[in-house]
């Protein structure tokens, strides 16, 4: 992957002037490269990773195993399409081995959860069976650890 | 008269003319600050690679805890004759040329008291790090330093070797990619410096344990040139690449009589390195290799950042090409590099290491270790870059 791309990854706010310094790059060629980048499409957007855990949210996160029939002309386009529309899945994955979607959903409280499920995702057609799980708490993130590192450990000074 | 008559200095007089590390003194005023930031480590930031930590605790569960080989794990100087031989070029015999030490700090010390006689010469470049001198000093030799100089990106060139060499040399200790200056040679000056060891009968001691961390250019030993091997010890370890400096583990690879030498002092002084550590760099050398391309991505941003920085608020700065240590100028102020620091310690809360600390030529540069995290050096050059626009106005 691209250099620029990787710090970007780690750090959305990285102002362009630093990876400028830190790619030996002109800052106008960097701000260029992330334009053209979110043009392309291949930069979708800039979020924060936020430790919900800590917020007392009460909302309820699930993961839902998913089994389609896939269709004929489309496969399992169409219905993954159709199901990423709905304002409660946050992710969705084609996946290889026992079923075929994984749905990942946010949901207000765990009614709402089971009546997205019960109501809007079993319903669709071509869906075959979904199998819910929630989550309890979450260690790390998009690659962050949710708990805060300690204080760096080594002497002050060493040779 | 019992009590009356007070003790005799016991302490060795060579010992006692050995001054305690510039960075030991460094490291006390340092110490006693709250809320800094330090660009003064000269270890990774990073903490040890998961796999190779986990490897070290599944030893310890199963028991591993007792004595390995003097020369270490046999499996450990497998893989480190197969890591050698890819990286370096250089073929070694896991059972008769490789010997894992506590550390290139120890392999050194071993390297040094196998080979010197008291008077001998042992030649070697500075700036540099700490411990060349005294070591030599330990074992009676006399230490004969090169300076390098920052016009010549602190590169040890022939010329400036070969004023040096005397009919009681008998040692030349190389460190590049070296610390504190993060100079690198280049292939030329590799074969000059070479040509001169055969031409007047030396050996080498080539401290290579920032040789994964070179940026750029061509990674070429010593020991790998023609006729060399015989007349090379060859010193690395797992501290820089694996960030593993509190394993102490590091291993030395030199022809047969060499390496029987060096044992046999390592066997009576320490009997072998630490069986943890040792499982720790099996695992480091088998899985490790990603690690190795992550952390030099990363040092090498960060050096680009720090350089450019501290070039731009004014502190001249040669890019090094390894190592994890800029060396910028700080002479135009007038001040000594202790005094230096000192006030920026005390007016910035940022701790850089006086230059002096790696030998007298290292008077006028600081040593800023990017062996920090990213956010901590970005807030430390704004600090320097207050600090110096400070200076620049008086």
């Amino acid at each position: 992957m691209d250099e620029l791309l990787k710090l970007l990854r780690k750090n959305a706010l990285e102002s362009p002037a630093n990876m400028a310094k830190m790619l030996k790059l002109p800052e106008k060629e960097i701000k260029a490269k992330i334009l053209a980048y979110e043009k392309k499409g291949i930069i979708r957007g800039y979020q924060a990773i936020v430790n919900e855990d800590q917020l007392d949210l009460n909302r309820v996160r699930a993961v839902i195993e998913v089994k389609i029939t896939p269709e004929r002309e489309g496969g399992f386009n169409r219905i993954a399409a159709r199901l990423s529309k709905f304002r409660e899945v946050e992710s969705l994955f084609l996946m290889s081995g026992g079923y075929d979607l994984l749905v990942f959903i946010n949901g207000v409280n765990l009614k709402e959860v089971a009546s997205f499920v019960s109501e809007k995702l079993a319903t669709v057609n071509g869906v075959v069976s979904t199998s819910t799980h929630f989550m309890l708490k979450t260690y790390k993130d998009q690659g962050v650890l949710m708990e805060m590192e300690k204080e760096d450990e080594r002497l002050k000074v060493s040779p | 008269m019992k009590g009356s008559k007070s003790p005799r200095n016991f302490i060795a007089s060579h010992l006692e003319n050995v001054p305690k590390s510039g960075i030991r003194d460094f490291f006390d005023i340092v110490s006693t600050r709250k809320d800094i930031i330090s660009l003064s480590i000269g270890e990774p930031d990073f903490v040890t690679p998961w796999h190779i930590r986990e490897a070290s605790i599944f030893a310890l569960d199963h028991g591993a805890t007792a004595y390995t080989a003097n020369l270490g794990l046999l499996e450990l100087r497998q893989l480190l004759s197969k890591y050698v031989h890819k990286s370096f070029g250089i073929n070694y015999d896991p059972v008769s040329e490789i010997l894992v030490t506590v550390g290139v700090s120890e392999a050194m010390d071993l390297a040094i008291r196998a080979i010197t006689e008291p008077g001998d010469e042992i030649i070697y470049h500075e700036p540099c790090f700490v411990s060349y001198a005294p070591v030599i000093i330990f074992a009676h030799g006399k230490p004969v330093p090169v300076i390098t100089a920052r016009e010549e990106e602190f590169r040890l060139t022939p010329d400036l070797l070969e004023k040096r060499i005397t009919g009681h040399t008998k040692a030349l200790v190389l460190n590049f990619p070296t610390n504190p200056t993060g100079a690198v040679l280049d292939r030329n000056d590799i074969e000059g410096i070479a040509d001169l060891v055969i031409k007047h009968d030396l050996l080498v001691i080539t401290d290579e344990i920032y040789s994964e961390l070179t940026y750029d250019g061509e990674r070429l030993s010593i020991g790998a040139l023609p006729g060399m091997k015989e007349r090379t010890i060859f010193l690395n370890g797992f501290s820089k690449t694996w960030a593993m400096t509190g394993f102490r583990v590091g291993f030395s690879c030199a022809p047969p009589h060499l390496t029987d030498a060096m044992m046999k002092i390592h066997q009576y002084i320490m009997m072998c390195a630490p069986i943890l550590s040792q499982k720790a760099a099996i695992e480091a050398l088998r899985n490790g290799h990603s690690d190795i391309i992550e952390m030099r991505s990363e040092y090498k941003k960060r050096r680009n950042f720090i350089c450019s920085s501290l070039n731009e608020m004014g502190l001249p700065c040669h890019v090094p090409k390894g190592a994890f240590y800029a060396f910028p100028y700080i002479g135009d102020y007038g001040m000594t590099a202790k005094e230096f620091s000192l006030r920026l310690l005390d007016e910035e809360n940022v701790a850089c290491v006086p230059g002096t600390a790696f030998g007298n030529s290292g008077e006028g540069f600081l040593r800023c270790s990017y062996a920090a995290d990213m956010d901590d050096i970005k807030e430390a050059m704004n600090r320097m870059e207050r600090f110096v626009k400070r200076l620049q106005k008086k």
